[in-house]
């Protein structure tokens, strides 16, 4: 068997103590440089071994993927509540309520007609498993994953992020004139249908 | 009472600038970035932690002996702000210019043991009276090197008076009332032939009067970071075992006051390190033929050029020390106990008996 080389001796200590005086003193030397916010794809990521390695974190932040899965945001404009997402969701943490309306709102910006008010559409980000199926499902693509992961709350009631654009009046007021619309209908038809056994 | 205001200030100042160049340089030694927040470069964190301190809640544990509790902070601290008293800060400036000063020093220093043990003893905790027991085998033994090598300094300076070492370590030495005919002689050398009377600047620096303190300063160095409760030897406050040692149970204040008194000593050995082996408040530039750098960085004695010139050369080699203190803090791993002694009672203790041997050889050859 090959006998292990001890290093000992009054040199070999000063010798190591004076080396590990170099390592701090180099580290001290390279703090002049920090480390850049860049992309894990930037040329660089990988070639800052030395300075400091710290970022300032709510001032800088290094890039999260452009598909990663983080808070949810919903673009209430383009919605047309469909409910999809709220479906397919795993864990239910959508809630969505929808009031048709009497007459069409207007187009999304990929042209679709929009024919229903969302009253409510709650997404509560505490139930939350970010996993992305409802972003896939949604035929309007208004429902994204933004690149927002700091989000943490005092009080768990503000997880629950609201998206509708309608003040409760007014989801009142479009469930009132849903309502009278229908009794309208509903007279009309009662109407015609009367017409009709007179016939 | 003028001095002792001046000496506070001062002391309070260095300390705080000495708490977050510690937060800096390990930050930086460990490629982190050290505080950033409060103020520019996170420069008013060591004040804002003071004042925090100050805010906080004197607590006085219930089972602790209250009255030594009470009275460990004060007498650590007045034990180590009295050790300043002796400290020439310049030709003309020492807030007490006693003949004795380095046997005072040694003296007083010591009294600092009797307050870790109050501190520890009187807080009724494990954690503390361990870490009392241990600062205080600790500063104990290495005491007696640091006690030796300060000794051969005093054998080869032939005074006790601080600033009559001071003195003799340059160009100024024939201004001193007693020493109006001595000469200094390269590494002590009266054979050599090379008189560095009129040269001063860093030839006459007791590491080069006589070669040998070299060996002493290192001695010293690595007593004093004993002595101090420094790492690599900080077993006494090791948090992965002690949690913080003897001052485990302060708070507020109390805490504070012992906070300052352990920077207070880094800052009170590296002085004496400075006054003793590196030339004091000596500058460093030797008079070179007509070129007289060692004049021109001194200042007049009894001007106020000479206290600008001496506190500014004082200040500036004890932050290097305090910077080598750092920097080892964050560079070796902390010695076992066992470790700790043998350093101390096999290695030290006898180099150190031996360059007082040789510093009285030394000194003969001196005359």
């Amino acid at each position: 068997m090959k006998e292990v080389k001890k290093h000992t001796g009054f040199g070999f200590v000063v010798k190591s103590l004076v080396s590990g005086l170099g390592l701090t003193w180099r580290h001290f030397k390279n703090a002049r440089n920090r480390r850049t916010p860049e992309y894990v794809s930037d040329e660089n990521y990988f070639k800052q071994p030395d300075g400091m390695a710290t970022l300032k974190y709510p001032y800088e932040a290094l890039p999260v993927p452009d598909n990663g899965r983080y808070r949810l945001h919903n673009e209430i404009d383009d919605c047309i509540v469909c409910d999809l997402c709220a479906k397919v969701c795993p864990v239910n943490c959508i809630t969505i309520e929808s009031v048709k309306a009497t007459e069409e709102i207007g187009m999304t910006s990929d042209g679709t007609k929009k024919r229903l008010y969302a009253p409510v559409f709650d997404i509560d980000m505490a139930k939350c498993c970010y996993c992305g199926l409802c972003t896939t499902v949604c035929p309007t693509d208004c429902l994204t994953m933004t690149p927002v992961y700091d989000f943490a709350e005092v009080d768990i009631k503000n997880m629950v992020y609201h998206f509708t654009d309608l003040t409760p009046e007014q989801s009142e007021e479009k469930k009132q004139l849903l309502a009278k619309q229908q009794e309208e209908m509903a007279a009309a038809k009662a109407a015609a249908l009367a017409a009709r056994k007179k016939d | 009472m003028l001095a002792f205001l001046l000496t506070l200030g001062a002391l309070l100042g260095v300390v705080i600038a000495l708490a977050y160049a510690e937060r800096k340089v390990a930050a930086f030694m460990q490629d982190r970035m050290g505080p950033t927040e409060a103020g520019p470069q996170g420069s008013l964190q060591a004040v804002a932690d003071v004042l925090k301190l100050l805010q906080k809640e004197d607590i006085v544990p219930a089972a602790a002996d209250k009255k030594l509790f009470k009275l460990a902070p004060i007498l650590i601290f007045a034990a180590v702000f009295a050790g300043f008293a002796v400290i020439p800060f310049s030709p003309d400036l020492i807030p007490a210019g006693i003949g004795i000063g380095v046997f005072y020093l040694l003296a007083i220093i010591s009294l600092d043991v009797v307050g870790l043990l109050m501190a520890g003893w009187g807080s009724n905790n494990k954690y503390a009276m361990l870490g009392a027991m241990r600062s205080v085998a600790q500063i104990v033994s290495y005491e007696i090197p640091a006690g030796l090598a300060i000794l051969s300094v005093v054998m080869v300076c032939q005074s006790l008076d601080f600033q009559e070492i001071s003195y003799q370590q340059g160009a100024l030495m024939n201004q001193f009332p007693g020493l109006e005919y001595e000469m200094n002689w390269l590494f002590g050398i009266e054979a050599l032939g090379i008189n560095t009377t009129t040269i001063g600047g860093i030839t006459t620096w007791n590491i080069f009067r006589a070669p040998i303190l070299l060996v002493a300063f290192v001695i010293y160095f690595i007593a004093s970071l004993a002595e101090s409760n420094r790492a690599p030897f900080d077993i006494p406050e090791a948090e992965s075992e002690l949690v913080a040692g003897f001052h485990v149970e302060y708070s507020g204040f109390r805490f504070a006051i012992l906070f300052l008194a352990e920077y207070s000593m880094m800052v009170l050995v590296s002085l004496v390190a400075v006054i003793l082996f590196l030339g004091s408040w000596n500058t460093p530039l030797p008079n070179i033929g007509p070129v007289a750098l060692a004049y021109w960085t001194s200042g007049t004695p009894g001007e106020l050029s000479s206290i600008g010139w001496g506190i500014f050369w004082l200040l500036s080699k004890t932050f290097i020390l305090l910077f080598l203190q750092l920097q080892l803090r964050w560079t070796y791993p902390r010695l076992r106990v066992d470790q700790l002694m043998h350093l101390c009672w096999k290695v030290l203790t006898p180099v150190a008996l031996a360059v007082v041997l040789i510093a009285g050889i030394w000194r003969l050859l001196m005359i």
